[in-house]
């Protein structure tokens, strides 16, 4: 490639990303027009802006092409075995109290095999943020159908089309109890990096869906182009419905796709709730963990 | 008269391409808002068309591109006025 064709100025800046990425790990090994990067892009530049100590910040990723996420994170990151991302970050947030944890992964990890810890994660109202990018397949192990294939599209376990009922992820999180739920698009890379910040900020459960295209396996196989023709579906098709009620948010086989903030309210976290129960049970002989770390490094 | 205004017309922003890291999936080209990117004729290494800045001046700087790239390849920046005038 011939250099001229670029003639960079001196005095630009550099590019925001590098400094949260693991260079030598550069080039990823994302399929071109996989939107998994883009999201990448988004929560770099939420982190960079969210004024957060990033010393303070841990990426916890299961299994799967988004599973790779913490390994191209230049934070403290977590790669943990499939399906188990949450309970990993749990343990890691009750550890140390002190940590922003955030688990970085796929649908297929994260509702799939991990499915369970997603709701009762939700349920306690753990104090940790989800970004679950879902790209309606397991990608990396051959698009096979998962619990977010919408009906009547093509998985390699179902040539002849899904159809089982597919998840509706923002309405299972609400249900659960998780205290914010939004969903967006690779699309929608500036609604998206709000979002995310403020998921990042928002005491307890918090829950970003984000759909990204997967064009090597399910929009090949469901012949729907490549990467960009599904960014433009994305853009043609997705409505912003901030508040929208999520049993109405559901994803069917190239529909509609609402998108928007969803959920946002307030509820004890775990930590809260075990702390002002045992404050209550047994008074002062009770001592927060967190207070006894500062005990005990003092 | 417009032309020529327009040609004199400093830009408020650029991008920068790093063409190696490139995959040519057009995102960069189809979501710029005031699309003066476009994908280039020349391979990088691995055979894939990487965009340019084809309408240096009409470049915002918004950085929409940067975030849209899924392989960290481009990114705009606003020129600060200082270097402008100079």
């Amino acid at each position: 490639m011939p250099e001229e064709l670029y003639d960079v100025e001196s005095n630009v800046p550099a590019n925001p990303i590098e400094d949260l990425l693991r260079m030598d790990r550069i080039p990823h090994i994302w399929c071109p027009g996989c939107g998994i990067g883009t999201t990448v892009n988004c929560f770099v530049r939420a982190l960079q802006t969210s004024g957060l100590d990033l010393d303070k910040v841990s990426v916890v990723s299961g299994i799967g092409c988004t599973g790779r996420v913490a390994g191209y994170m230049r934070l403290d990151s977590f790669h943990t075995t499939h399906g188990r991302a949450i309970p990993f970050a749990t343990g890691l947030k009750l550890a140390n109290p002190e940590l922003k944890v955030i688990v970085y992964s796929g649908d297929g990890d994260l509702t799939a095999i991990g499915g369970n810890h997603f709701i009762h994660a939700a349920r306690r109202n753990m104090d940790i943020t989800v970004i679950l990018i879902n790209n309606m397949i397991y990608g990396m192990t051959g698009g096979q159908v998962a619990p977010t294939t919408p009906v009547g599209a093509t998985a390699s376990t179902t040539p002849h089309g899904n159809f089982e009922e597919t998840f509706n992820l923002p309405f299972l999180a609400e249900s659960c109890g998780a205290v914010y739920v939004a969903r967006w698009t690779a699309h929608h890379v500036r609604h998206l990096t709000k979002s995310i910040k403020e998921a990042v900020a928002k005491k307890g459960f918090s829950f970003v869906e984000i759909l990204a295209p997967c064009p090597t396996l399910f929009s090949r196989r469901n012949k729907l182009g490549d990467g960009l023709d599904q960014m433009e579906y994305y853009r043609d098709s997705s409505e912003i419905k901030n508040g929208a009620d999520t049993k109405s948010v559901a994803l069917d086989f190239q529909g509609k796709i609402i998108v928007g903030k969803f959920v946002d309210k307030v509820r004890p976290t775990y930590i809260e709730a075990m702390n002002n129960h045992y404050k209550a049970k047994y008074g002062d002989r009770y001592v927060p963990s967190d207070e006894m770390r500062k005990l005990n490094h003092a | 008269m417009v032309q020529a205004a327009e040609q004199t017309k400093k830009p408020k922003g650029s991008v920068i391409i790093t063409a190696e890291r490139c995959k040519g999936c057009g995102f960069c080209v189809e979501f710029c808002p005031p699309e003066v990117l476009e994908l280039s004729a020349e391979y990088n290494s691995k055979g894939y068309h990487p965009p340019i800045l084809a309408k240096r001046d009409q470049c915002t700087g918004c950085d929409i591109c940067g975030m849209v790239c899924p392989d960290f390849a481009i990114y705009g920046y606003m020129i600060k006025k200082s270097n402008k005038e100079a």
